[in-house]
């Protein structure tokens, strides 16, 4: 159990039966008056970021949550098929449990897989992937402002929005957290 | 120029623990020692630190060390003498030097500020004939209130607590005959850790006998202001610290007035007497709701505070129902809390002991009632007022710092 002075950033902790972590926390005391912590919490299982405030005689569960790094190796049916880096261990995730996620896989990816009483509830890949565009309109040469943006394809089945000067073929460095184009790989 | 006289250029560190002008100097550098010529001295490396910091032929061991050197204007050379042993490297993350002087020494530009502010603040009061006391810290009974978790001391030959407040003492000293008085006082509240709080801080506290909450008011408006002139050079602030932030908040005397229940009327759309058999539930609506919208504009002062609340204050005399006490409020953040203070000790031990059952039913420890302050208001304790302000939420408000363990050497994490 947590006491109200153990509340850190990035605590694991179970509310209403789910894991969550505390994004921020705030002590709170009116003058001469009761205390509370007011917290930010996301839920790890739907990311959904909600407030709660404690009082200071209350305790929280500690949620026994672990990262474990694993890498992935192949794509099973509608199930992805990792490989614990130390132990070789394998593990089945389904695509609904990668989530996003599923838009970045690539061979060989290192991954930090989530688990909850040793289920495995989330997977983060890489800030940053290197995928290369397999279908998207024509680049216009020469235009190469950044502000009009067109979809594409990746090889790994995400769509992204890139500029317009993006051509098919071409490598692009893409941020996981936000689905968005970074910059253009150069060619080597 | 004479001879004798050298001249340091660079952003290294010098240490002259002597004064000069003299013809050998002995002086203490950190940084790379380099002789221009024409009694010029350089020293490189002070920061930023990924610069190489060292004697120019030094093992590396010597690199960042404080060293000695002599300087030979006459010879127009520079000699090592001693240096003091390696033992860490340098800068060593997480080690003070770094947390010193990163962002541009940010933290000894606070200390400084700091130490000004407390300046500004002992000249204020000093000027109206208050006199600075110091009263012990390790004390017989810590307060009773049942919302403040004190220290124990041990090893003392009686029972003994870290202070929450020094407010017992004072009024000994005022029963004493001594009519104006204040504190800088390290206190110590138990739990009490986030960004406005830390376990230990910096209270100050004055009482003015014969004169009541007006005065301290008025005080508190003054003092802060004050330090705001001495600090920012200005009485309109732009706040960005603790969590909250204003485009300009006038400081200027006086502060606007707004009473427990209008508050809450105004920024929770309740009533005190709606509100208020559930203690609990005002202290939630009170921090949530209506603290964090009060004294953007200008700071105000919460009074009519509720009977039940009253602490250490007296009653109103006109209206029983309310107990005479105050808060004042700048940009959201609670800053002090004062009283007209309780004489009558008949009521003053009831409440105490009316708090020690009320500390006995929570399971919360029972400190003792303290009888030497209890006999200094049997003895006499003059009508009179006080105030207790939090110092370093004050600074923390005025430097733009994120949080009170900023205007602090060291904070309760970096202990």
């Amino acid at each position: 159990m947590y006491e109200m002075s153990d509340i850190r950033k990035n605590l694991k902790v179970v509310l209403d039966g789910a894991p969550y972590t505390v994004v921020e926390f705030q002590f709170v005391k009116p003058g001469k008056g009761q205390a509370f912590t007011r917290t930010r919490v996301r839920n790890l299982l739907t990311g959904n970021v909600v407030e709660r405030t404690f009082k200071s005689n209350e305790s929280l569960e500690k949620a026994d949550v672990e990262e474990r790094q694993y890498s992935f190796s192949y794509k099973e049916g509608d199930s992805y098929v990792f490989m614990e880096t130390k132990t070789f261990e394998q593990l089945h995730i389904s695509a609904q449990q990668l989530g996003d996620a599923v838009n970045f896989m690539q061979d060989g990816m290192l991954v930090d897989v989530l688990f909850w009483n040793e289920k495995p509830i989330g997977v983060t890949p890489p800030t940053f992937v290197e995928l290369k565009v397999i279908e998207t309109e024509p680049g216009f040469k020469g235009d190469t402002s950044t502000n009009t943006l067109k979809p594409a394809k990746m090889d790994t089945g995400a769509t992204v929005m890139v500029p317009l000067f993006i051509n098919e073929g071409e490598v692009l460095k893409v941020d996981t957290r936000t689905g968005e184009y970074v910059e253009r790989i150069r060619t080597k | 120029m004479s001879e004798d006289d050298v001249r340091f250029e660079g952003d290294g560190v010098v240490y002259d623990p002597l004064p000069r002008p003299r013809t050998e100097p002995l002086v203490w550098v950190r940084g790379r020692v380099t002789w221009v010529g024409d009694g010029q001295v350089r020293i490189d490396g002070h920061l930023p630190f990924h610069h190489v910091v060292g004697w120019p032929d030094a093992d590396e061991g010597l690199l960042g060390r404080w060293v000695e050197v002599r300087l030979s204007p006459s010879a127009s050379a520079v000699e090592r003498v001693v240096h003091a042993p390696p033992l860490a490297p340098f800068p060593k993350t997480g080690g003070d030097w770094l947390a010193l002087q990163r962002d541009e020494r940010a933290v000894i530009r606070r200390l400084e500020a700091r130490a000004k502010g407390l300046a500004t603040i002992r000249r204020e009061l000093s000027r109206q004939q208050f006199l600075e006391v110091e009263t012990p810290l390790a004390v017989p009974s810590p307060g009773l209130d049942v919302h403040l978790a004190a220290f124990d001391v041990h090893g003392m030959r009686a029972p003994r607590w870290l202070i929450t407040s020094p407010e017992y003492q004072m009024k000994r000293l005022l029963a004493g005959g001594l009519p104006r008085v204040f504190q800088l006082a390290r206190c110590f509240r138990k739990d009490e850790r986030g960004d406005r709080h830390e376990p230990e801080f910096t209270m100050l506290e004055w009482y003015r006998a014969f004169e009541g909450s007006d005065a301290l008011m008025r005080d508190t408006e003054e003092i802060v202001a004050a330090l705001a002139s001495a600090l920012r050079g200005t009485t309109t602030l732009s706040i960005d610290a603790l969590g909250t932030r204003s485009e300009g908040t006038d400081l200027v005397p006086p502060w606007d007035r707004v009473s427990v229940d209008e508050a809450l009327r105004l920024h929770a759309g309740t009533s005190l007497a709606e509100i208020l058999p559930d203690e609990e539930r005002f202290f939630f609506v009170w921090s949530h709701e209506v603290e964090p919208k009060l004294g953007f504009e200008r700071p105000v002062f919460v009074v009519d505070w509720p009977a039940s609340m009253a602490s250490l204050a007296r009653l109103h005399p006109d209206r029983p129902a309310f107990a005479d006490r105050f808060e004042a409020y700048v940009c959201g953040v609670e800053i002090c809390n004062g009283f007209g203070e309780l004489i009558d000790p008949i009521e003053q031990r009831a409440r105490l002991v009316r708090d020690q059952e009320e500390r006995r039913a929570r399971g919360l420890p029972v400190y003792p009632l303290d009888e030497r302050f209890l006999g200094a208001l049997e003895e006499g304790l003059p009508p009179c007022a006080g105030n207790a302000m939090g110092v370093d939420r004050v600074l923390a408000l005025v430097l733009g710092a994120a949080s009170v363990a900023d205007v602090m050497a060291f904070g309760s994490d970096r202990l």
